[in-house]
């Protein structure tokens, strides 16, 4: 027999894989160029909206008790969710593209750990650039509306969480993605799969009657997964942590049918 | 040591690997040889784990490839579609290969030299020619330093140093002791580089040889004549078992006899002779022979207008 003597030191772990996977994540001009969008966009937009919003309260009036602050100052995730989302898809769909996930799969031939440190690497990335991102939107946002003297700080009622919310809130975005991805293996399938999910869902649960609008207009994955952002509660809603859990939700769905797809299906 | 026993893909209702059974061993190098649409990627890719076969299995040094706690450092592959991402740079592709097993960044480099790769290393490899890419698959094959090596249709794309290169390579891999499959759709170039043979049709084994019996198998043993007096020589030489026949003009083709006999006899004779030309079989000609022979064995019947028109007749 051929079969060689191997030093347990040489085996492949999870460990291995995640600093395999994170190589890749780095070695990529589409994840610098995808993250600095997100970032960009979330702080320019962010402190654009929320001094339109500060230059109308000059002229008009301040705002009524349900004026969010600090959601105004974050919305700028809205836009930025969509590179976010495409580099989640990407991580996985540009092996399937280039042929690279077989070289990944003869490396790595249990599969399920590849599918694991994607996931981890990405989300790690993701939450730490996105909470930067969505710190500094929050702190230029509130610059803006102190002119008119209605900011509030990193203390004030549940502005943290909300903070933390939009950082929560891409990385969710990410890993749907990357579920989606390892699902579909096809690019342009898993993001239009992606978006159709998050911003067609809710233009066409509009169109439903009322009384079933009001139990599933919630639970659509933007619409609860956006609650971790606001500070000032819509009743008809979920609560922020519910509203995250809810889109993390979908999120391992997306992930666990990829997982299957990726254990029963040939490379 | 390679061991496929009953090896069977379907894909929907196309056999594209049927019931394969064969053995690489090591210390030579094997070639793998079929025409295109013969099987043999999809054997390999099956000898790797990436295709589930539908029935049959593939070992390497006796495992499942996928059993093995460390794939990279006991098996190393080239895939027939670069399986290479267009956007990373060929270090840092070998990097993160090399991070799954705990392979060094000293080997990453030394394959790098090796191949040949050492100025481009740091170059997207979408902007690689056919032929660097190739050295990129073959440098992702030897970073393990396994002991067995699957490459399929390694050759393509490379210029004529390259795959003087490669021949060199993979003849001294096998001389350390090493399995070495390669497949090729070109005998010619497993002719050059190849001890042993498997060769595949329609994804069933037609010949598991060796090259030197592959080529008495089809030798043909023929000599072509050029004479100015066909007629006085094809009297001179006729005998038992020997079979001369006209190819026009000036020219015959004389089995039963080898080239020395029938100079000699024309010597003789005094029969001057303009040509005289052993017609050793190629090893191309006796794969097509082989193949064709395979493919017609697969199909009893001929395409389907023709079974029609043949059922009409009786």
């Amino acid at each position: 027999m051929t079969t060689v003597a191997m030093s347990p030191d040489a085996r492949v772990t999870q460990g291995r894989v995640i600093l395999s996977e994170w190589i890749k994540l780095r070695s990529l001009r589409s994840t610098l160029f995808a993250l600095l969008a997100a970032v960009v966009l979330t702080v320019g937009l962010g402190v654009l909206i929320t001094g339109l919003r500060a230059n109308d309260f000059n002229q008009n009036g301040p705002p009524g008790p349900h004026f969010d602050a600090t959601l105004v100052s974050l919305r700028g995730i809205y836009l930025s969710q969509l590179p976010v989302g495409v580099l989640g898809v990407l991580v996985i769909t540009g092996e399937y593209a280039t042929g690279m996930i077989r070289a990944t799969l003869a490396a790595v031939p249990r599969r399920l750990p590849v599918l694991w440190a994607k996931a981890l690497v990405f989300a790690v990335v993701v939450f730490v650039v996105g909470g930067i991102a969505s710190l500094l939107a929050f702190v230029g946002g509130q610059a803006m509306l102190s002119g008119a003297g209605i900011h509030v700080g990193l203390g004030s009622p549940g502005a943290a969480r909300a903070v933390l919310g939009g950082a929560l809130y891409l990385t969710v975005v990410g890993l749907l993605g990357v579920g989606l991805g390892f699902l579909i293996r096809n690019t342009a399938g898993a993001i239009a799969t992606l978006f159709g999910l998050l911003l067609v869902l809710p233009a066409i649960a509009n169109a439903l009657p009322s009384s079933l609008y009001n139990d599933v207009f919630r639970y659509l994955p933007m619409i609860a997964g956006t609650q971790a952002m606001t500070t000032v509660r819509d009743p008809s809603l979920l609560t922020p942590w519910r509203g995250i859990g809810v889109f993390a939700l979908y999120a391992v769905v997306a992930i666990g049918a990829g997982a299957v797809g990726l254990q029963r299906r040939d490379a | 040591m390679i061991e496929a026993r009953g090896l069977t893909k379907r894909y929907g209702h196309t056999l594209a690997v049927d019931d394969l059974s064969f053995t690489v061993q090591p210390g030579i190098v094997t070639g793998f040889l079929g025409p295109n649409g013969a099987g043999k990627s999809t054997t390999m890719r099956m000898l790797l784990g990436l295709d589930a076969p539908t029935r049959g299995t593939a070992t390497i040094g006796g495992r499942r490839y996928a059993d093995h706690p460390a794939p990279l450092r006991e098996v190393g592959a080239l895939l027939e579609a670069r399986a290479i991402h267009t956007g990373r740079s060929a270090r840092n592709h070998l990097l993160a290969l090399a991070a799954t097993t705990g392979i060094t960044r000293r080997r990453v480099e030394e394959v790098i030299d090796l191949v040949g790769l050492t100025a481009v290393a740091r170059k997207r490899a979408g902007d690689f020619s056919l032929g660097m890419g190739q050295r990129l698959g073959i440098a992702s094959a030897l970073l393990g330093d396994p002991h067995t090596l699957i490459l399929d249709e390694p050759v393509n794309g490379l210029d004529p140093e390259g795959i003087l290169w490669i021949r060199n390579l993979l003849k001294s891999l096998a001389a350390e002791g090493r399995t070495i499959f390669v497949s090729s759709h070109l005998m010619s170039e497993m002719a050059q580089t190849a001890s042993h043979l498997v060769v595949i049709g329609r994804g069933r084994l037609i010949a598991d040889v060796g090259v030197d019996e592959l080529t008495r198998m089809a030798s043909r043993d023929l000599v072509k004549v050029r004479t100015t007096e066909v007629a006085r020589l094809r009297d001179l030489i006729a005998g038992d078992g020997v079979v001369v026949t006209s190819r026009g003009g000036d020219t015959l083709e004389v089995s039963g006899l080898d080239s020395a006999q029938i100079g000699l006899a024309a010597a003789r004779g005094g029969i001057p002779l303009i040509e005289l030309t052993p017609q050793q079989a190629s090893l191309e000609e006796a794969f097509m022979e082989i193949t064709r022979d395979a493919v017609e064995f697969s199909t009893p019947h001929p395409p389907g207008e023709l079974v029609g028109a043949e059922g009409e007749v009786r």
